[in-house]
């Protein structure tokens, strides 16, 4: 059992308060009914697994403002990266029949590639934060990832928006600011 | 007072019309798309954005047209779709990346331009 | 006193309808799919839209207790597509 940074009982304090907001939110009932079986249920729950939820590697609060801050780009590129879907799902490409692949409607712009690269990330927060943004992004999904040495498996369905994570950067660079990761 | 109410049902509609259309595209590319790691292209960003446009035109319409004046269960209905909100805007990409790293790993093939359609 | 009726009764319904023919579209892939894999996405899908058809349905019906089910129902999905992922890539659930 390893040493918790923040102690037992501030995990267990901050468990119950953020499970008893949310029992409240969702309930919207203020009798004595309600509150009390809330207040015991978050009793219970916060004892049993209060240190799953507040580790010791936790998040610190100038990061998560910056996190706050990447959120908006994250929204647009979901925005762009739906676009760039639609375009490539309702192509019309020819309409012979006889075609190689069998199909009838053909298959429209596409051309997979699985590429991989390193970065220079290592903490859990700004792997998941990566692997997150490199899925909401036009045209890629990642596949691995290798905690060491960070490095990403990643889908691209055609080579323009490969290109564009693997040469250009722009994402790796962006994460690396917000978890102050050179 | 009316067309306050008539302008909003607009915003609502063409909200929920982008929504079901994004949904829509979503659905064809299943069916079009010739490989596995290609069709996880086409759902898992094209279902996260198309419902979480209709949930949100959906919360537009309770908030300026349910609201005003009913009692605190139904005024708190906002904040539980929010969470729906946020819950699907984090955990779709996840399961995404979950699927596709137990197909890599098993040994599903990529599909490369001229193979057959698999 | 609501004087958006047209709204609710016309716009949902026919939102509600289309959802549902995506779903039976979805379920072809559930058919013919080659191999597991597929298939298993064909379900994440109708997983997913399912959830968004609660909530419509339950402003077209006006009853507030759908919203907790697809709440729910949501959390399920994406539990269930993380454990069928992890049978697949390891062929057991606990190892021992």
């Amino acid at each position: 059992m390893s040493e918790r940074k923040g102690g037992n009982g501030f995990g267990i304090v901050v468990t119950f308060v953020v499970m008893f907001v949310f029992w409240i939110l969702l309930s919207g009932i203020f009798d004595v009914l309600h509150v009390g079986a809330g207040i015991i249920s978050c009793a219970i729950i916060a004892f049993v697994s209060h240190d799953l939820f507040v580790r010791e590697g936790g998040l610190e609060s100038r990061k998560f403002m910056r996190l706050l801050l990447y959120i908006p780009w994250e929204l647009y590129q979901i925005l762009l990266a739906n676009l760039d879907v639609t375009y490539r799902v309702l192509h019309p490409s020819s309409f012979k029949r006889g075609r190689p692949d069998g199909s009838m409607f053909g298959v429209g712009p596409i051309d997979p590639v699985i590429i991989e690269f390193e970065t220079t990330l290592r903490s859990d927060f700004a792997l998941v934060t990566m692997a997150n943004s490199i899925t909401l992004t036009p045209g890629t999904i990642t596949i691995l990832v290798d905690p060491p040495i960070g490095k990403f498996w990643v889908h691209a369905i055609a080579k323009a928006p490969g290109d564009a994570l693997l040469v250009d950067q722009t994402m790796q660079t962006k994460v690396a600011e917000v978890y102050d990761e050179k | 007072m009316v067309e306050i109410i008539g302008i909003l049902v607009a915003i609502v509609t063409i909200f929920i019309a982008l929504g079901v259309f994004f949904m829509i595209t979503g659905v064809i590319g299943l069916i079009r798309f010739p490989d596995f790691y290609t069709r996880l292209h086409a759902t898992g960003k094209c279902d996260t954005l198309g419902e979480i446009l209709i949930i949100a035109g959906l919360l537009i319409y309770h908030v300026f047209i349910y609201s005003p004046g009913a009692d605190i269960t139904v005024q708190l209905v906002p904040v539980k779709l929010l969470f729906l909100i946020i819950f699907i805007l984090l955990t779709n990409p996840v399961g995404t990346h979950a699927l596709m790293k137990a197909g890599y790993t098993t040994g599903v093939k990529p599909w490369k331009v001229g193979n057959e359609r698999m | 006193m609501i004087e958006t009726s047209f709204f609710q009764e016309y716009v949902l319904l026919l939102t509600g309808v289309l959802i549902a023919l995506t779903i039976l579209v979805a379920t072809y892939r559930a058919g013919i799919g080659p191999g597991v894999f597929n298939r298993v996405v064909a379900v994440n899908v109708i997983g997913t839209k399912t959830v968004v058809l609660l909530v419509v349905i339950g402003y077209f019906f006006e009853r507030p207790y759908f919203f907790d089910l697809s709440l729910l129902y949501a959390l399920l999905n994406f539990i269930g597509t993380l454990i069928f992922a992890k049978y697949l890539e390891r062929g057991e659930i606990w190892s021992r």
